[in-house]
């Protein structure tokens, strides 16, 4: 049943990236890299976890989302749009003068968007006074919070991280999007950041690792979440720049528009390719 | 002599009284809330109070996100840190998304004395100031520090308020109130006005004793409203007395001189003296001694006011 279910998202993914390239290409610059290793998370996340109303974006108890990873907006706008938001039509906007799709994400613009972000370190604890503000408000939302792997290195995250354990925020989960790659290079030779696991762990977390790419994988790692007494963190293993071969695992891709070429070679790729 | 009383006394009375009125009042602390006094509140509203530890920028965010939730943070440490620490957090986590947060600065100038120069916040003002859609405003004295509480409460987004840590001279009653924009004219004069905030307003205040007994009228003007400042009082005072000098315990680059010269120089520009600390850090020593070394004092301001008239 739950296959059957998910198989349903496979084309969404596909379609996502599509979006994420069309946009981009129209926009001639963004961040492809680190939009493609978030999509089936995303998707996961709007169609399959999240308590919603797109026809409502601030209705009180819906639960919220924070992309601290804010340059993967692309791939956050085309599922928005695509969950019923606001028209697919203004995809092609994004980044030009007077649209709503900022480069980084801009709630006061765009319906959809829990927050304003962009400067990474700080979804975290944005996320967790949500989470505060949540349970002072007696409501039983839950918040997801997307966190890059390079973000990992600022140290706003470990003071937020400290700070939900303390206060007992089970209501919280974070997802880190393990694509291995950031803008200078491969996270583990720009600055390590492993043992992510044990990391979490002594700071007080609930940690599961999944398989960033698996909607089977993911949906089991968010049901466990859902469960737990601790604040929860998804150790998702991703491939940065997935499902355009060329574009996988370098940092070239980090933040580059391709050209009329590659752009017809990534289409062709993904619109043959399994997601 | 005029009672003194430590202005963080007035955050403290401000803060809960406001935690009375408003229930979506929380406050967020750094580790500092038995030096600076909030801890009364988290006694008071033990639910409504978080203290983070020693964390600003974490402090910043979390503020943001209770504030998304329509709650009013108010959000106190030393001023050095909560402006400085945490600037991007204040930046793009609170201004850009135009949040209800209020941001408390204690310890503000070298007034702070003996934990010397990297507890004395000498340019938090300045670097609050540039920030689009924040309110800053540096109260004079404790009963002025309550008021602008209990103003920037129901002022709908990010408000900085500038304190100090030791006794200053009462000026203000206990039911004044603060008024986001808006200056107070505490003594009219003809020949030069003073223009003042925070600490130095009842410095402004001698130094207009003892320019009146060399005959020269001064008025003095408290610009508790740094930003936004209060345009007409100040065009108004500095037409008519062609004169200005301005007092803070801050740095000279970028405070309330900033905003005076900013907005005099275009259309109505005045003289204007400074008496503020010249690009440099603070240092240990008692208040008084340490205002000396700076030369924040009403000597200072006298001497700033006669050269100007010269």
């Amino acid at each position: 049943m739950v296959n059957v279910k998910i198989q349903g998202l496979t084309p969404i993914a596909k379609g996502v990236r599509l979006d994420v390239l069309e946009m981009i290409r129209a926009a001639g610059s963004g961040h492809p890299g680190g939009s493609f290793s978030a999509v089936e998370i995303l998707v996961e996340l709007y169609w399959k976890i999240m308590r919603i109303r797109p026809d409502e974006p601030d209705w009180e108890d819906r639960d919220r989302f924070i992309l601290s990873k804010g340059h993967a907006c692309p791939a956050l706008y085309s599922v928005l749009a695509r969950r019923g938001y606001f028209d697919p039509a203004e995809l092609l906007t994004l980044r030009k003068f007077n649209s709503r799709l900022q480069g980084h994400p801009d709630m006061s613009k765009l319906p959809g968007l829990d927050a304003s972000t962009g400067s990474l370190g700080q979804g975290l604890s944005l996320a967790c006074g949500i989470s505060h503000g949540i349970r002072l408000n007696s409501r039983d939302s839950r918040v997801y919070c997307l966190l890059g792997d390079g973000e990992l290195q600022e140290g706003n995250i470990w003071e937020a991280a400290m700070t939900a354990s303390h206060y007992d925020l089970k209501h919280l989960t974070v997802i880190v999007d393990r694509n291995r790659v950031q803008l200078d290079g491969h996270v583990s030779d720009v600055m390590e950041i492993e043992p992510l696991v044990d990391k979490w762990l002594a700071f007080g977390w609930d940690v599961i690792v999944a398989d960033g790419h698996s909607f089977i994988s993911l949906e089991k790692a968010f049901e466990h979440c859902s469960e737990t007494e601790f604040p929860s963190v998804i150790i998702a293993n991703t491939v940065k720049g997935k499902g355009v071969s060329f574009m996988e695992n370098t940092c070239i891709w980090h933040g580059k528009c391709p050209d009329e070429k590659e752009y017809e070679a990534a289409i062709e790729e993904i619109q043959g390719g399994l997601s | 002599m005029k009672n003194l009383r430590p202005t963080r006394e007035g955050y403290v009375e401000g803060i809960l009284h406001a935690g009375r009125e408003n229930d979506r009042v929380v406050v967020i602390e750094g580790d500092v809330s038995r030096s600076i006094g909030s801890a009364s509140f988290g006694e008071e509203f033990p639910e409504r109070f978080f203290n983070l530890g020693v964390s600003e920028q974490d402090m910043l965010g979390e503020a943001a996100g209770l504030a998304l939730e329509g709650f009013i943070p108010f959000v106190g440490t030393y001023g050095v840190f909560v402006a400085g620490r945490a600037w991007d957090q204040i930046r793009t986590s609170i201004c850009y998304m135009n949040l209800n947060v209020k941001i408390a600065g204690a310890h503000g100038g070298v007034s702070v004395g003996p934990d010397g120069a990297t507890h004395q916040a000498l340019e938090d003002v300045a670097i609050m100031r540039v920030l689009p859609n924040m309110h800053v405003l540096v109260p004079a004295d404790a009963n002025q520090t309550r008021a602008a509480v209990l103003t920037s409460m129901n002022t709908a987004g990010p408000v900085y308020i500038r304190f100090g840590r030791n006794p200053v001279p009462q000026i203000y009653p206990v039911d004044s109130s603060v008024e986001i924009g808006k200056g107070h004219l505490l003594e009219d004069g003809s020949d030069i006005t003073l223009v003042a905030c925070g600490a130095m307003v009842s410095l402004a205040l001698t130094a207009r004793e003892i320019l009146s007994k060399q005959g020269i009228s001064a008025g003095v003007i408290d610009m508790v409203s740094v930003k936004p400042l209060d345009r007409k009082l100040l065009i108004e005072q500095a037409e008519k007395t062609g004169a200005v000098v301005v007092a803070e315990d801050h740095q000279a680059i970028g405070g309330l001189f900033g905003a005076v010269t900013e907005t005099l120089a275009p259309e109505h520009p005045v003289p204007v003296a400074i008496v503020a600390v010249g690009d440099s850090f603070g240092t240990s020593g008692t208040p008084a001694e340490v205002r000396e070394e700076y030369k924040l004092t009403a000597v200072t301001i006298v001497s700033k006011a006669v050269k100007l008239l010269e």
